[in-house]
């Protein structure tokens, strides 16, 4: 049933998602690409939504994903779902279990798995920059034009020491992507 | 009256960061900070670093974590589900209203157009992401080992399609940290 399964899906991801929004969407796609919910580009068309526009990364995609598969039920148990671990978790450290972040045990599996889920973010990132590249195995040109002028601005930023928001990049790669691929 | 007045106040707080925090959860911390700390006075600076240390170390969007925790401190446990409500709420107006269109706007050429520029730019935008988490990481073998573990493990299992889910990878870690922890206290003892 669909409902249950956009419910425990999204459980998982709540669940399992340490460090902010960029940790989801490792594990949103792998729950989405399993049930078939989505296809890989209608996922990333909407990551790039999702970093656009406000809220929670995690929230925004749940949101998305349940609307899409269960209408507006399926967006609220979807919502309901990723956010449920989170609330729970929190409520129970404040009244009973106020010292298990400094548990040394607990802190050595924290330090672990955070080294671990940022070489996972930059493989996904790879993953979905390689496929935006090389759509079905052919060379898309266009594409990794607009991927290398995207870097340069990257680096131009670090090297000078400014800033640049994820969503000022999403709007750059949108003009470029009219640009280069035509009104 | 009055528990009613606090909790509609903290819904519409946590609504307004909802609404005007794009970006994620770290965009959202300062806003927090500013809101809870500077303005309403309801936790000290030093409360609001122990949050941040939670909400890290706990899974689950950031800005949920904080959103309970500074709730349920304000009102218990009713304080915390209306805070919580209050922040996810504009996101699911905005993106359920997106998600009623979305498809039928990339239709339009143009639209079609920008989202190819798009499809790049996430991912661009993700590995940076990442590098930048980087500095995070202490300096020293094992995390360097781990975080090479995820990457490479990650890339693998996506381009031979295993059915290995990212959770697995980084339980793993996990407990290869926690094992390691565990020897070296068994050393020194």
């Amino acid at each position: 049933m669909i409902f249950l399964d956009l419910f425990l899906g999204f459980l998982r991801v709540g669940c399992f998602t340490f460090g902010g929004g960029y940790a989801a969407i490792p594990l949103i796609r792998d729950v989405v690409l399993d049930y078939g919910w989505l296809t890989e580009d209608q996922l990333t068309y909407m990551i790039g939504v999702s970093e656009s526009t406000p809220g929670p990364i995690m929230v925004n995609l749940a949101t998305y994903v349940g609307s899409s598969q269960g209408g507006i039920l399926g967006s609220l148990l979807a919502t309901l779902a990723v956010v449920l671990p989170s609330y729970c978790i929190i409520l129970l450290i404040l009244i009973l279990l106020k010292n298990i972040i400094r548990n040394p045990n607990v802190k050595a599996m924290l330090d672990g798995m955070q080294p671990c889920i940022i070489g996972i973010i930059v493989a996904t990132g790879v993953q979905l920059s390689l496929k935006a590249c090389f759509p079905h195995g052919s060379m898309d040109v266009r594409a990794l034009v607009i991927a290398a002028i995207l870097v340069g601005i990257i680096v131009f930023c670090k090297k000078t020491k400014r800033k640049i928001s994820p969503i000022k990049l999403i709007g750059i790669s949108a003009l470029l992507g009219i640009l280069f691929y035509g009104i | 009256m009055k528990a009613v007045k606090i909790l509609l106040e903290l819904f519409l707080m946590f609504a307004k960061i909802g609404l005007f925090t794009i970006g994620g959860g770290y965009a959202m911390i300062a806003i927090i900070e500013d809101a809870v700390v500077s303005q309403k006075k309801w936790m000290t600076h030093e409360e609001m670093m122990e949050l941040l240390v939670i909400a890290e170390s706990t899974p689950g969007p950031i800005a949920i974590n904080c959103a309970t925790y500074v709730g349920y401190r304000r009102k218990g446990i009713w304080g915390a589900a209306i805070s919580t409500l209050g922040m996810v709420t504009p996101s699911l107006v905005i993106i359920y209203t997106i998600s009623q269109f979305l498809d039928n706007f990339l239709e339009i050429g143009i639209i079609a157009s920008a989202f190819h520029g798009i499809k790049v730019g996430v991912g661009i935008v993700i590995i940076n992401a990442g590098l930048n988490m980087l500095k995070k990481v202490k300096k020293a073998a094992l995390p360097r080992v781990l975080m090479v573990f995820g990457l490479i493990a990650m890339l693998t299992v996506n381009f031979l399609s295993l059915n290995i889910s990212s959770i697995a990878l980084m339980l793993t870690a996990g407990l290869i940290s926690l094992a390691v922890f565990k020897v070296k206290g068994g050393m020194a003892e």
